[in-house]
C-alpha cells in the first residue's frame, strides 16, 4: 500500500511548490508591468547625453548641485552652456549644438584673496602648534597672527581646491592660477577668515585686505594694511571706492569706472590691480624682507 | 533606585582621572592684586549680544559705575573696575582671537580699591522680577568659564518647571582652586547667594556638589546649613568632567538630560558656586561684578596662588604679579583641559576667566608623541561622558564627512571636554577634529539661512 501512495504523493510535492511559484511569479511580473504603466515618469533622454558631454566634476560652479541637475538645467533651457566653466569650450559647443541653443557668454570668473600679509609682511603674536589646518588654528585664540582678519597661511584652501588652482607661495599666502580656477566657490566655503570671494576676472582692481583697525594700529600688524586714509576714495570717480567702516570697499556695479589712479594713491600698496599679474601702485611701501618675519 | 546606582556611588559613567595639580594653591588665601595702570573692558565679556557703553572717551568713572548697559534680554551692562579716566573705545584683542571693542581705562594711581559706587537694595523686599532684575544690573554671567548671563538662566522656559537648584562646586578642571577657596573663605555669601537663587525660581530645594577632594569645604558648608532643611550639600566621585552641569546632574539627582536639551528639561538649575558668592556679595550692596578669583598655577610661575582680579587686567600685569619663570613656554587661559592656550598676552582677564596655567615647555621624553593612525582601542568610548563613539568621529573627521558627524555620531552633543583626546593612546587630537567640524557645520548652516 505505502508503496503506490508514495509516488503519487511526491509528484504532487514538487508540482504545488513550482505551480505555486510560477503563479505567484506571474502576479508580481503584472504587478511591476502595471506599475511600470501607471507610475512611469517620462525622463528626457537628452539629459542622459549631455551629462555625458559635462566634465563629471560636480564642483557646483554652474550653481547647481551637480552635473547631472545642471544637464536638466540645460535640456529645460533654464541655462546656457557657457554656465559650465570647467568643460571646454569645444565641448561647451557641441552641447549647445546638440541642443540648438545658443552657448552663451559666461564671463570667466576667478576666486580672490582679500589678503596680501603673508610671513614676510604681517606679524605672528604666538606659535600655533596642532592639527595643520586654518580652521584648528582659528579656534585655538585665533592662530597667533597679528592680523586677526588675515589669511593664516596654513593651506586650507589649498587643500580644498579640486583643480590645483590654489598653490600656497613662500610667503605662506595662497595664489590663485585664474586658467585653473572654475569659480567653484569651495575655498570660499572652508576659508574660516572669509577671505576669499568669487569675481569676474574683469574685475582688476582690488583691494588685498580686510583689517578694520586704522592708522597706525593697522598698519603694526601688517606692512600691507588698508590703513583707512582714504586718499584711494577721496578721487574715486563716481563713489567707486568707498572707506566703509575702516576698510576700502569698491562699489563693483561702476566697474567700468576702475582705472590704475587709486593704486597710484595707495601707501601701502594694499589697493591692487589684477592683470597678468599684481600690480602695485608706485608709492607702495616697498617689500624687501624674503624671509618671515620672527614670531614674538 | 535602579540597581546600577547603588553601585555607582554620586558619580556618572566613564570620564577620566588627570593628575589634578591642586596641591600648588589649595591652601593659598585669597590674594589681592593692585590695578594694573590700564584696563581693557571688552564690551561683550559674555554670550549674547555686546553692551552699549554709557562713557565717552576723555570722561572719568569711579570703582563700580556702570560704564555700560545691556543691549536686549541676553546682555549684561558693565561696570568700572577702577577709578580713572576713559581713554578710548576701541579695537582690542581677545583670548578668544577676534579684535573686540573694548574701553581702555587709565586707573588713577594710588586710587583707593574701596567700592565708590553703591546702589543698595532692601533684599527682603524685592519679588523674584526684581531679584532677576538686580541679577542682571549686576553684570553677572556664569563665572565658571561659559559667561552666559545668569539672569536668562533664571527663566526656565514656563513648561519646564524647575524643582531643585544645583550649586556647582566640583571644580573638575585640574590645577584650579579658585571655587575651592571661596567656598572656604566666603561660605556666608554662597548661601546668601543660594537663598537669593532659591526665591527667585520659587524653589525649595538647594543642593551643594562637591567633588571629594573637597572635603574641608564640604565639611565647613555642612556645618553651615545644619539648621537648614533647604539646602544639602552632596558630596560627589573625584572624577573629571564632574563638573559639566550634565553629568554633576546625573550624579546628584541621578536624572539624565535628554540630548539637545537644557537641565531645566528634567526640572533642575546649575550655578557655579563662585556666581553665587559674587550674587550673595554684590546683590545687597547693588554693586556690579568687577573683580573675580583668578588661580594661576602651573609650573611656569614663582608664586602661584589664588589671586582677586579686577576684570580687565592684562594678563601679561597678572603674570608680572605672579612671576613667571624665563622658561614658560604656554599660557592656557581656564583649566588645562578645556581651556585655551592664549597667542598674546595683551588678553584682558574677563568675567568668565577662572584661571590661568602657565607650563614649561615640556621635557623631551614627556612630550606628546606625533598623531598616529586609530587602532579601535577603544579608550576614547570607555572615556566620553556623553556615551559618543569619538573614534568613529575622528574618523570621519578624517574624511571631512561633517555632515555625517552631526547626524548619524550626534557630534553636537559633544561639549569638548577632551576626555578623548586625554585618554588617546595614537594621541590624535580628536576634540580639535570635532572643534573644526562644529565650526565648518555652523558656517553651512548660516550659509543656508543666508
Amino acid at each position: 500500500m505505502n508503496i503506490l501512495v508514495t509516488p503519487m504523493s511526491s509528484v504532487i510535492d514538487i508540482l504545488l511548490p513550482v505551480s505555486f511559484m510560477a503563479i505567484f511569479g506571474l502576479i508580481l511580473a503584472f504587478t511591476l508591468v502595471l506599475a511600470n504603466r501607471r507610475l512611469a515618469i517620462f525622463e528626457d533622454p537628452k539629459i542622459d547625453e549631455v551629462e555625458e558631454l559635462l566634465p563629471h566634476a560636480n564642483c557646483g560652479a554652474c550653481g547647481t548641485a551637480g552635473c547631472r541637475a545642471f544637464a536638466e538645467k540645460l535640456v529645460n533651457g533654464e541655462l546656457q552652456p557657457s554656465a559650465c566653466t570647467v568643460n571646454s569650450l569645444e565641448m561647451n559647443q557641441l552641447i549647445a549644438n546638440f541642443l540648438g541653443v545658443e552657448l552663451g557668454n559666461q564671463e570667466k570668473r576667478v576666486a580672490r584673496l582679500a589678503c596680501a600679509g603673508g610671513n614676510h609682511v604681517a606679524r605672528r603674536h604666538g606659535d600655533y602648534q596642532g592639527i595643520n589646518s586654518c580652521r584648528a588654528a582659528t579656534l585655538v585664540s585665533g592662530g597667533g597672527k597679528g592680523c586677526t582678519w588675515g589669511c593664516l597661511g596654513y593651506g586650507d584652501c589649498a587643500d580644498s581646491c579640486d583643480f590645483d588652482a590654489i598653490v600656497m607661495d613662500e610667503h605662506l599666502l595662497p595664489q590663485v592660477t585664474e586658467d585653473l580656477c572654475t569659480a567653484c566657490g569651495d575655498c570660499v566655503e572652508i576659508c574660516p577668515r572669509d577671505l576669499f570671494s568669487i569675481h569676474p576676472a574683469s574685475h582688476h582692481l582690488w583691494i588685498a585686505c580686510k583689517n578694520l583697525q586704522k592708522g597706525e594700529a593697522a598698519e603694526e600688524e601688517c606692512l600691507v594694511a588698508c590703513n583707512a586714509c582714504g586718499r584711494c576714495a577721496m578721487d574715486a570717480p563716481n563713489n567707486l571706492i568707498s572707506i566703509n567702516n575702516n576698510l576700502a570697499v569698491i562699489d563693483y556695479s561702476k566697474n567700468k569706472f576702475a582705472s590704475k589712479i587709486a593704486i597710484e594713491r595707495c601707501p601701502t600698496g594694499a589697493i591692487v590691480w589684477l592683470e597678468e599679474g599684481v600690480h602695485k601702485g608706485p608709492n607702495a611701501v616697498k617689500i624687501v624682507r624674503k624671509s618671515a618675519l620672527r614670531v614674538e | 533606585m535602579k540597581l546600577s546606582a547603588l553601585f555607582s556611588g554620586n558619580t556618572f559613567q566613564h570620564g577620566v582621572h588627570p593628575h589634578d595639580y591642586k596641591g600648588l594653591t589649595r591652601h593659598l588665601p585669597i590674594r589681592r592684586l593692585p590695578f594694573a595702570p590700564e584696563l581693557i573692558l571688552p564690551l561683550s565679556q559674555h554670550a549674547g549680544k555686546a553692551s552699549t557703553p554709557l562713557v565717552k572717551p576723555g570722561e572719568e568713572v569711579v570703582r563700580g559705575q556702570p560704564i555700560a548697559v545691556a543691549d536686549g534680554f541676553v546682555s549684561v551692562p558693565l561696570h568700572a573696575p577702577a577709578t580713572g579716566r576713559v581713554r578710548s573705545l576701541q579695537l582690542m584683542p581677545s583670548a578668544r582671537g577676534p579684535k573686540t571693542m573694548s574701553l581702555i581705562l587709565q586707573v588713577y594711581q594710588g586710587s583707593s580699591q574701596k567700592e565708590l559706587y553703591d546702589h543698595p537694595h532692601d533684599l527682603r523686599q524685592l519679588s523674584a522680577d526684581e531679584i532677576i532684575q538686580a541679577v542682571q544690573e549686576a553684570g553677572m554671567v556664569g563665572l565658571g568659564g561659559a559667561a552666559f548671563p545668569t539672569h536668562v538662566k533664571m527663566k526656565p522656559p514656563a513648561e519646564q518647571p524647575v524643582d531643585t537648584i544645583i550649586a556647582n562646586g566640583c571644580e573638575c578642571e585640574p590645577y584650579l582652586t579658585c571655587d575651592h577657596r571661596l567656598m572656604l573663605e566666603q561660605p556666608d555669601n554662597l548661601i546668601q547667594g543660594l537663598h537669593l537663587m532659591q526665591r527667585a525660581l520659587g524653589v525649595e530645594r538647594a543642593i551643594i556638589g562637591i567633588e571629594d577632594n573637597k572635603l574641608d569645604a564640604a565639611q565647613l558648608l555642612q556645618d553651615y546649613v545644619s539648621n537648614d532643611p533647604t539646602i544639602a550639600v552632596k558630596v560627589v566621585k573625584t572624577k573629571y568632567p564632574q563638573g559639566a552641569e550634565k553629568m554633576l546632574i546625573k550624579s546628584v539627582l541621578n536624572r539624565e538630560v535628554p540630548p539637545g536639551s537644557l537641565p531645566s528639561a528634567v526640572g533642575v538649575s546649575v550655578f557655579n558656586v563662585g556666581t553665587l558668592t559674587q550674587i550673595g556679595e554684590l546683590l545687597p550692596h547693588g554693586r556690579g561684578v568687577i573683580e573675580r578669583v583668578v588661580t594661576v598655577s602651573g609650573d611656569g610661575v614663582q608664586h602661584p596662588g589664588n589671586y582677586l582680579v579686577p576684570v580687565g587686567t592684562p594678563v601679561e600685569f597678572l603674570l608680572k604679579q605672579a612671576g613667571v619663570v624665563d622658561a614658560a613656554h604656554e599660557v592656557i587661559l581656564g583649566g588645562p583641559m578645556m581651556g585655551m592656550s592664549i597667542a598674546a598676552l595683551d588678553v584682558p582677564v574677563t568675567k568668565a576667566m577662572s584661571g590661568m596655567v602657565v607650563l614649561k615647555k615640556p621635557e623631551p621624553d614627556t612630550e606628546r608623541g606625533k598623531e598616529q593612525p586609530c587602532i579601535r582601542c577603544g579608550y576614547c568610548v570607555e572615556a566620553c561622558p556623553m556615551q559618543l563613539n569619538p573614534s568613529m568621529l575622528g574618523m570621519l573627521a578624517t574624511s571631512a564627512d561633517y555632515t555625517g558627524m552631526q547626524e548619524n555620531y550626534h557630534l553636537n552633543d559633544c561639549f569638548e571636554c577632551g576626555s578623548c583626546s586625554y585618554v588617546c593612546p595614537s594621541n590624535i587630537p580628536l576634540v580639535q577634529y570635532f572643534r573644526i567640524a562644529k565650526s565648518i557645520n555652523r558656517d553651512r548652516q548660516e550659509t543656508a539661512q543666508k
